[in-house]
């Protein structure tokens, strides 16, 4: 099996579900790119090149360059996706939902429920997230939690191609409005990528590596970190399973609460401000349902209670670290 | 109105001094000394320094992604800026900002804005603060063609007029938001239009001629200060680079990019005042000179400097928490 990259794992399924569902179509700012210009169209394929040929091969009916109106862009799929087509819009950097939040949380995620149940909404949102591209303060946030705690929403975190392709797919063949975001430091990561279509199902964790003494749950661009720091503790003798939630709505409770009876111990890891994150969210679960289970106190790594900085030593600093890890994971394994 | 000597020296300074910090910027962040992405202003000098010529330091601007040639027009230092933009301590903003978000609030420079059309609503709100406190100054709104389809911004504009505010929208259409042209993004055509449409007076004006930019600015302060509510200056130029630097632009032909390099508004202005005698070339030739040394200052001390000290990461969230 070939090895791919994230990118072209998104890409992939994204051309594949397009060749078998006409209805799917992708809009946002430069998906296509050049459009109106003097030299060629479609050379952009979105800012981060995930979408790269898809203009070609399906033309500007299906793959649509709209001008930079975040709100409508959204309120469109929207529309568009309670009338019948599936739309996939694509927010450029996921920091530009202040401009649509609107769109998102009072209009496409409350459709079916406020009527009644009679209406559905398939679109899906894709948007970069994450620090570590020295991009300042309103390119560099994750945001899950906040569209996690909105009620018709789904949320999806792949964490490397495999699961971004197959999730990819999930969202393009399910019937509900879908957050997609992309990690924008994980693009150029490959694994090996089956290249015909495969699902990988919302609300099913992947043990990402097992381990006996320690969880450790990280989130999208965390999973990688994670699991770094777990080699490395592997050396000193502590065994770290690591879960990958994959979506964190819905949230599989099941497999975490299994891995912390396992080992007793939990460490959770959440590029996020601390305060109703992620993390705060895993934590109260299980302290709540698998309370019985814990030998020590769950530890949260997080980002610190501030915006994204700028300067390169601020950001590293900002973001869940190997450091702040691996100091969580030996405070937790310390305590009697 | 004529400008004295002085006054067109400085305006040539200002001008040179965006050419020369972009083109640097360019080269640094090629060089890998400036992290992130960095938008340049270049081919755009005549517009930011033509509107802020005549504004002083209590007249308030805000910014856009490509705000370096805004704030060196509005006379922010320009090692500080370097700095900044290299996430350096001692930058404008103590390296937490970075290129996207320079800001030097005691030059009236409220910010360059990430996020687009992030400006205008505020630049309302600045000008409310004028009206309020009865300054007669203004507040300036810079957006790009790209900005001008954002809800934002045509909500800045309405509540402008509704409000009667000293606010004045420049809206610099360099025919590319990111990588689309505004011919096909901006749908009627005419961003000045849709200003007009709200009910305040707009212009197009020639981005290219310092001149004509600063008489367009000239009515839309006389305008303002009036007490009669906004103005609009669509303010056609020419982006000489890509969105960003590295931009490969495949979407530009050669001869269009060629052409954009044609309407450089730097040798319009030397030949417009050598011609009628108002400065000599070696006037000119002096200003550049003493620039480029500024800016070789600004950035061997930007690449020199440390980065900012870690314990500044979890200060100025708030002012008091």
């Amino acid at each position: 099996m070939a090895k791919k990259s994230y990118r072209t794992a998104i890409n992939d399924a994204l051309r594949g579900e397009m060749r078998r569902n006409p209805d799917i179509i992708v809009l946002g700012e430069d998906v296509a790119g050049g459009q109106g210009a003097t030299g060629d169209v479609g050379v952009v394929g979105s800012v981060f090149g995930v979408l790269g040929g898809l203009y070609k091969e399906f033309g500007p009916t299906r793959v649509i360059d709209t001008p930079i109106s975040e709100s409508a862009i959204v309120g469109a799929a929207a529309g568009a996706a309670l009338t019948g087509l599936r739309p996939v819009a694509e927010i450029m950097f996921v920091d530009f939902v202040g401009v649509c939040f609107d769109q998102i949380y009072n209009q496409a995620a409350k459709f079916r429920y406020m009527f009644g149940g009679k209406a559905k909404t398939p679109m899906i949102i894709r948007a970069t997230i994450g620090a570590g591209f020295r991009a300042g303060a309103q390119h560099s946030q994750s945001m899950h939690p906040l569209f996690t705690m909105v009620p018709g929403l789904k949320v999806v975190m792949p964490s490397n191609a495999y699961d971004a392709k197959g999730l990819m797919i999930e969202a393009l063949r399910g019937d509900d409005p879908v957050i997609y975001l992309e990690a924008k430091t994980l693009y150029d990561t490959e694994v090996e990528v089956p290249d015909e279509a495969y699902r990988v199902p919302f609300g099913e964790a992947r043990v990402a590596r097992e381990g006996k003494d320690i969880t450790l749950v990280a989130f999208g661009p965390m999973v990688p970190r994670a699991l770094a720091v777990a080699e490395t503790l592997a050396k000193d003798g502590i065994s770290a399973e690591v879960v990958d939630p994959r979506t964190t709505s819905p949230l599989d409770e099941d497999t975490i609460l299994e891995s912390v009876e396992k080992t007793g111990r939990l460490v959770l890891v959440d590029e996020s401000p601390p305060r109703c994150s992620l993390a705060s969210d895993v934590a109260a679960i299980v302290a709540d349902k698998g309370f019985k289970f814990l030998k020590a106190p769950i530890k949260s790594v997080t980002c610190p209670h501030t915006p994204v900085p700028f300067a390169p030593v601020l950001e590293d600093e900002y973001m869940p670290n190997p450091r702040r890890i691996e100091a969580a994971v030996r405070a937790v394994m310390k305590f009697d | 109105m004529q400008l004295s000597r002085d006054e067109l020296k400085r305006a040539y300074k200002r001008m040179f001094t965006i050419r020369a910090f972009e083109e640097r910027v360019e080269k640094e962040f090629a060089a890998g000394n400036i992290p992130g992405f960095a938008h340049v202003y270049l081919g755009q000098e005549a517009s930011g320094v033509g509107v802020c010529h005549d504004l002083t330091d209590e007249d308030l601007i805000g910014s856009t992604h490509r705000g370096h040639g805004h704030c060196i027009a509005k006379g922010c230092d320009v090692k500080g800026m370097m700095l900044e933009i290299m996430g350096k301590a001692g930058g404008l903003c103590g390296g937490k900002g970075g290129s996207m978000h320079i800001a030097d609030l005691s030059k009236g420079m409220l910010g360059a804005n990430a996020i687009v059309g992030g400006a205008p609503p505020i630049a309302v709100g600045a000008a409310l603060t004028q009206k309020y406190k009865k300054t007669g100054r203004v507040s300036v709104a810079f957006s790009g063609d790209g900005a001008s389809n954002q809800g934002t911004v045509f909500e800045a504009m309405n509540m402008a007029v509704v409000l009667k505010v000293p606010a004045i929208f420049v809206f610099e259409n360099n025919g590319y938001g990111e990588h689309t042209a505004a011919s096909y993004s901006v749908g009627g055509g005419s961003i000045a239009d849709r200003a007009r449409s709200f009910g305040m007076p707009a212009e197009v004006v020639d981005g290219v001629d310092f001149f004509a930019v600063h008489e367009a600015m000239g009515r839309a302060l006389e305008h303002c200060r009036a007490g009669t509510g906004p103005y609009a200056l669509e303010i056609r130029c020419y982006r000489f680079l890509g969105h960003f630097v590295g931009d490969p632009q495949a979407y530009r032909t050669a001869d269009e990019l060629k052409d954009a390099r044609s309407h450089d508004p730097l040798p319009l202005f030397r030949k417009k005042v050598t011609e009628a005698k108002l400065l000599e070339a070696s006037e000119l030739d002096a200003i550049e000179k003493e620039i480029l040394a500024e800016v070789e200052d600004a950035a061997q001390t930007a690449i020199a400097a440390p980065p900012p000290d870690i314990k500044s990461l979890e200060k100025d969230v708030y002012v008091r928490y």
